[in-house]
């Protein structure tokens, strides 16, 4: 049993927050980079210019790569010979507190839902998943609201085409247009139930962003990138950077898709105790 | 590139064509959504707002805390369509310019070539770049709201793309 105590799970929130907001992630960079070099339209490619330098100013000046320092998720992959001294939420939710205040970042979370309030930095929400060994996995991923408020959950009916759950994809990045900071990262959870499909196609915006694993997403990323949304929704051959598909097993009556945007910051880091 | 200073004169706003690229120099105040909210509320009850809309220019954006020794925070652009039930009262009371990202409403383009005014685009995502060109932040109003507070900016050569001239034209339609 491999014994980890909470201030060091505190310490290590703190980093991850700085590193994730001023830092933007090197497989996020350079698919900008190779969208600038490839982009045809000389707007866009001033735009993905403008992206780029923001990215190297934040780094440089230790200023947050967007405002929308977003809501920060936490995933937490325990290891099941890893015993915690002290309270794992608590300590995350410190580490939020503190990491942000660090880096001057912005207090966007309300208390309340529906009376709001003022405004404070924490708390996250937080994923726990129990797996195999004696290492703690600690992800926080902060995720701004401009295109966090463009996700969207269909269930299909198990019969349904792989085009039409494709088309339901490619209407989702539509009805972001302009609106949600493209190029998009696009976020797909397939299967499971409806709440599981959310968080699979959340987790899909972890995954780097280098290479289409299947054809699925390749062809997506074709289909998005034809819709000439472009950077800031102002045209161009660059609408997403990638398409990242998670899938799980599902019931025979059903087949659900999620989907979770990110805006062209996308932001997260990770470190293994 | 063209260079344009604030007050926003009827001058200024009628040569502005959507698409065009622009650098601003001058005032501009920050307001987004809670901020519109009590805009509003003051509006309606007759009450004096925190300061004279009369050609002024809002800019939708909240910063993230100011890090020691800096003038301001990250401080790109919110998503506008949030504010579109709020804009053409403010438009009616001579608001002449506004900044943000993203689609308006057809209600919203309508005001705009009403009131002759214009709204602009910021680089989204692009919030320490246009750090940089933040020349001096003070809040002004509603310091309770936090990063929604209503701050006063002085900006240089800000950079902006004409999303909705006076005449109604919008840059997304064109496309």
């Amino acid at each position: 049993m491999k014994r980890i105590n909470s201030n060091i799970i505190t310490k290590t929130i703190i980093n991850l927050c700085v590193e994730a907001n001023l830092n933007l992630r090197r497989d996020v960079l350079s698919a900008l980079k190779s969208a600038c070099r490839k982009e045809n339209n000389s707007r866009a490619k001033n735009i993905l210019g403008d992206i780029i330098q923001n990215a190297a100013i934040a780094r440089k000046e230790r200023l947050a790569i967007c405002q929308d320092t977003g809501m920060p998720l936490v995933f937490a992959e325990i290891g099941q010979d890893v015993k915690i001294i002290g309270d794992l939420k608590k300590a995350i939710n410190k580490g939020i507190d503190k990491g942000y205040k660090k880096a001057s970042l912005r207090n966007s979370i309300v208390g309340d839902p529906l009376l709001r309030g003022n405004s404070k930095y924490s708390p996250a929400v937080i994923h726990i998943d129990l797996v195999k060994g004696n290492k703690l996995k600690l992800t926080v991923l902060p995720k701004g609201f401009g295109c966090e408020n463009k996700s969207a959950l269909k269930m299909f009916n198990p019969t349904v085409s792989i085009d039409e759950v494709g088309k339901f994809i490619i209407n989702t990045v539509k009805a972001a247009g302009p609106n949600a900071c493209p190029p998009y990262v696009v976020g797909v959870g397939i299967g499971g139930t409806a709440d599981y499909a959310c968080l699979l196609a959340k987790k899909a915006l972890l995954r780097k962003i280098r290479n289409p694993k299947s054809k699925l997403e390749k062809d997506l990323l074709a289909s998005i990138n034809k819709l000439n949304i472009g950077p800031m929704g102002l045209g161009g051959d660059t609408t997403a950077l990638a398409v990242n598909i998670e899938t799980y097993p599902t019931h025979i009556a059903g087949l659900p898709v999620a989907v979770n945007i990110s805006c062209h910051a996308l932001r997260s880091a990770t470190e293994v105790l | 590139m063209r260079r344009i200073s604030t007050p926003l004169t009827k001058e200024i706003i009628k040569t502005l064509r959507c698409g065009q690229e622009i650098l601003l120099s001058g005032t501009i105040y920050t307001a987004r959504d809670q901020a519109h909210k009590r805009l509003r509320e003051a509006i309606k009850k007759h009450k004096k707002l925190p300061f004279g809309l009369n050609n002024q220019i809002i800019y939708y954006c909240g910063p993230t805390n100011t890090p020691r020794g800096k003038i301001i925070g990250s401080c790109g652009p919110t998503t506008s369509s949030r504010m579109d039930s709020f804009t053409p009262l403010l438009l009616k009371k001579g608001l002449k310019g506004i900044v943000g990202k993203g689609e308006r409403s057809r209600e919203v383009v309508g005001a705009i070539k009403k009131s002759k005014a214009v709204y602009f685009l910021a680089p989204a995502g692009c919030g320490a770049l246009l750090a940089k060109k933040v020349k001096s932040s003070k809040i002004i109003a509603y310091k309770d709201l936090g990063p929604e507070a209503i701050r006063k900016l002085e900006v240089k050569d800000f950079p902006l793309i004409v999303g909705i001239d006076s005449q109604g034209r919008s840059v997304y339609a064109a496309q």
